[in-house]
């Protein structure tokens, strides 16, 4: 599902988080917010989520206006930088959460869940893990379950905030390529917001460069490494 | 402090460690163990018939049944209130708070005498709230309600003060991951946010039973004091005392000690329980 | 301003919870605080000077700052030493001493008193003994001492516990390896390190010194002008229908129970970081 924002602006007291930023990002695509901190790219991400709501300007999901829905009826899987794995549940409860706060006559049975559960710990290859808790587990593999948990509802966007940002070199470059894997087998429209240009480069299809809440380039990033938009991106990408 | 020695682990480079944990051991069995022990060698001296014939009397039993019951009931209207009054100073913002938020340490800080007379005075049937709930029907004051309305005020800051901390700490990122996985704000507060404060919850009903157990001074004023009725077993040991049965008073005394040390453990095993919920 | 609204309650129920916490409190706590002040003062300015300028009274008052005097300064001083004991060194058993330590919390008032009268009372193990060499420990002086150190007995170590634990000890080797001694390292380096959270405890400490009524009330004997403190002077009074007095007296005690609150949150508010060690 395409992504379009359309002159989102957001303050937070006299400090403009975002001006006039407008970005499309085509269904199927695997998109990377990059920028210093400071940039407006988590905003931008939490105003696509519905975690925050933008000033002025539109979020467009496929052909539905989403800049007033709630977080919860958007459709989104979101990935935290610290997991925000729920500690008293174990980690079958946590991926199967989205599936029983879903309205009764909506909500799959137990065992559909169980199996629901049991094919997203297969998928981010964790299998036989569901009944330990989230203590138990190491950085990555707590990472990969968020990730499962996000994909439970079967989401058609996946955001993710700094995905990787608390984990160490050897285990990042392991979830990267598990992260493209799965965005393109499940036919995923991903953004993720990194600081590290290295991996935006690696892993993303297209770029976004933000820089005090505007959108300085967004492109392959081949077409940005030739052909920097602007001082900045070239001393921000030295 | 030979002893001492062979019980360290690490030997460190400070100096003081004989003089300091000599001190420690001595005051703590001087003030602390020797007496308490005293309760039990006193009250175990005729074996348990002896014992259970001191401590198990119709009026003791109904003692107990006061004191424990009315605690259980404090402790459950604290653990209502005092995760409401948490949630309050955690989570909103309003005018005063800091001077709210202090005045909830009042309990800790006035003494039980001066609450039990004014709740006394407050209650009984002339007073301020006790007139508008005689015109209700309801008495308080001299009754076992009293005792619990005494109870609730003592206990109130343990809920609010064990729950806070743990409240604060549930993070922004984990009530947001509920939202984005499809939970209404009230799924997320009972299935995330009230299972992570519940064992925080529970040590606070824990604790203000423990205190409600054990209290004397501000109950005294307000209870009625009447044997079979409305007289706490704290009540009962001064009674005794005074009629120079020290059986009787030290066998009560021994039985009130169990229930606190069996409180120690459970307030032990909650708080495993608590480290074990924060990943 | 458009904010999101998704980890917040709609305003009404915000401004319910709100409501509702604060006029429990206004209810549960701050009445029984305006009660005493009215009633102190309901035969005016000098009904009160009256009641607590009288001979009993003020024999109250310097026997409640004398007991506090003794017990407050001996508990800071275990209450270092265990601190420095238990967070400076490394040594089997700790977990089981902090229990000990924080025992006394956990034990009815009224059986804290009890202990020392089975020690040192006319029927206790060394009542024949004190009473041969004409030592008066329980309706005196030195049985109120007693008791309560007991009570107040945790309050300076088990603030100190956790702030020095997390300070560690390596300003005190530091300290060493620059060539002071033992005691300059304590006084110059340590006792500054923890002097607030020092004063914390101490202030909690007195609070609960100066108010405590239901161990004293055991081993006082209650002699007027002699052996009443002055939560116990309150009782006589109270019980003798001298309601004003009693309330005057009453009202110097939630003095001190509200500038102990309002010292206490001051130096919450300052020196958190310096009082409370939080992980």
């Amino acid at each position: 599902m395409s992504i379009r924002i359309e002159n989102v602006s957001k303050n937070f007291s006299a400090f403009a988080a975002l001006n006039q930023v407008s970005l499309e990002i085509r269904d199927g695509e695997f998109a990377a917010l990059l920028g210093p901190s400071g940039s407006g790219k988590t905003t931008l991400l939490r105003i696509i989520a519905g975690l925050e709501v933008p000033e002025s300007g539109e979020v467009w999901f496929g052909r539905k206006n989403v800049t007033e829905a709630a977080a919860a009826s958007r459709g989104i899987g979101f990935v935290f930088q610290h997991y925000a794995l729920f500690g008293h549940m174990t980690v079958a409860e946590n991926i199967g959460f989205g599936l029983t706060v879903m309205p009764r006559a909506s909500r799959p049975s137990k065992k559909d869940i169980l199996l629901r559960t049991n094919e997203l710990l297969d998928l981010v290859q964790l299998p036989g893990i569901g009944g330990r808790y989230p203590s138990e587990l190491s950085g990555g593999q707590r990472q990969r379950v968020a990730l499962a948990r996000a994909l439970a509802r079967r989401p058609r966007i996946l955001l993710l905030d700094e995905p990787f940002g608390a984990l160490d070199a050897k285990v990042r470059r392991e979830l990267r390529g598990a992260l493209r894997t799965i965005h393109d087998e499940l036919g995923l429209t991903s953004i993720f917001v990194t600081h590290d240009h290295e991996e935006a480069f690696t892993l993303a299809d297209r770029v976004a460069i933000l820089n005090h809440g505007q959108v300085e380039q967004f492109e392959k990033p081949k077409r940005i490494m030739q052909d920097p938009a602007s001082d900045f991106v070239r001393s921000f990408l030295a | 402090m030979g002893m001492a020695r062979t019980l360290i682990r690490n030997p460190s480079p400070l100096p003081g460690l004989g003089l300091s944990l000599g001190i420690t051991i001595f005051w703590l069995s001087f003030i602390v163990l020797i007496p308490l022990s005293a309760v039990f060698i006193r009250s175990w001296g005729g074996g348990w018939d002896a014992f259970w014939a001191a401590a198990g009397t119709p009026r003791a039993i109904a003692s107990y049944k006061l004191t424990f019951g009315a605690a259980l009931g404090a402790a459950a209207v604290n653990a209502l209130f005092g995760l409401l009054i948490a949630w309050v100073i955690v989570r909103y913002h309003f005018p005063g708070k800091r001077l709210f938020a202090a005045l909830i340490d009042l309990p800790f800080a006035l003494p039980t005498a001066v609450a039990g007379i004014a709740l006394a005075a407050l209650y009984a049937d002339t007073g301020l709230i006790g007139a508008q709930l005689a015109r209700l029907g309801l008495a308080v004051a001299y009754k076992p309600t009293g005792v619990v309305v005494a109870l609730i005020f003592v206990g109130l800051p343990f809920v609010v003060r064990t729950v806070e901390p743990v409240l604060a700490e549930v993070s922004r990122e984990t009530e947001e991951a509920a939202l984005t996985l499809g939970a209404s704000r009230w799924q997320t507060f009972a299935r995330v946010i009230f299972p992570t404060i519940a064992p925080a919850l529970a040590t606070g009903f824990a604790l203000a039973f423990a205190r409600g157990a054990g209290e004397y001074g501000s109950v005294i004023f307000i209870a009625g004091n009447m044997p079979f009725e409305s007289e706490i077993a704290p009540l009962l040991i001064v009674t005794q005392l005074e009629e120079y049965d020290f059986e009787g008073a030290t066998a009560i005394a021994a039985v009130m000690l169990v229930v606190s040390f069996a409180i120690l453990m459970v307030l032990n095993l909650l708080q495993h329980w608590q480290q074990r919920r924060s990943a | 301003m458009r904010r999101a609204s998704h980890l917040r309650e709609p305003a009404a129920i915000k401004a319910l919870l709100t409501l509702v916490a604060l006029a429990y409190v206004a209810l549960m706590l701050l009445l029984p605080l305006g009660a005493v002040l009215s009633q102190a003062f309901a035969d005016g300015w000098r009904g009160w000077l009256a009641a607590v300028t009288e001979p009993d009274a003020r024999s109250a008052i310097r026997l409640t700052l004398l007991v506090a005097g003794i017990s407050v300064p001996l508990n800071m001083i275990f209450g270092i030493a265990a601190s420095w004991a238990i967070s400076k060194y490394d040594f089997r058993g700790k977990s089981i001493l902090i229990t000990l330590i924080e025992l006394p919390f956990s034990v009815s008032p009224v059986v804290s008193g009890l202990v020392f009268v089975l020690l040192f009372g006319a029927q206790g193990w060394f009542g024949g003994w004190l009473q041969q060499h004409d030592i008066e420990i329980i309706f005196a002086l030195p049985g109120l001492v007693l008791a309560t150190v007991f009570v107040t007995f945790p309050f300076v170590a088990r603030q100190l516990i956790p702030l020095m634990t997390a300070q560690g000890r390596g300003d005190e080797e530091a300290a060493l390896t620059l060539g002071a001694s033992g005691w300059q390292t304590f006084w110059h380096v340590t006792l500054p390190n923890i002097r607030f959270g020092l004063l914390y405890g101490v202030l909690l400490c007195n609070a609960r010194a100066m108010g405590e009524f239901g161990a004293v009330s055991v081993v006082s004997g209650h002699i007027r002008g002699e052996t009443n403190t002055m939560p116990l002077h309150v009782e006589v009074l109270y019980n003798e229908y001298n309601f004003i007095a009693a309330f005057a007296v009453a009202s110097l005690l939630a003095l001190l129970a509200v500038v102990t609150l309002a010292l206490k949150s001051a130096l919450e508010w300052r020196y958190r970081a310096a009082i409370a060690a939080r992980s």
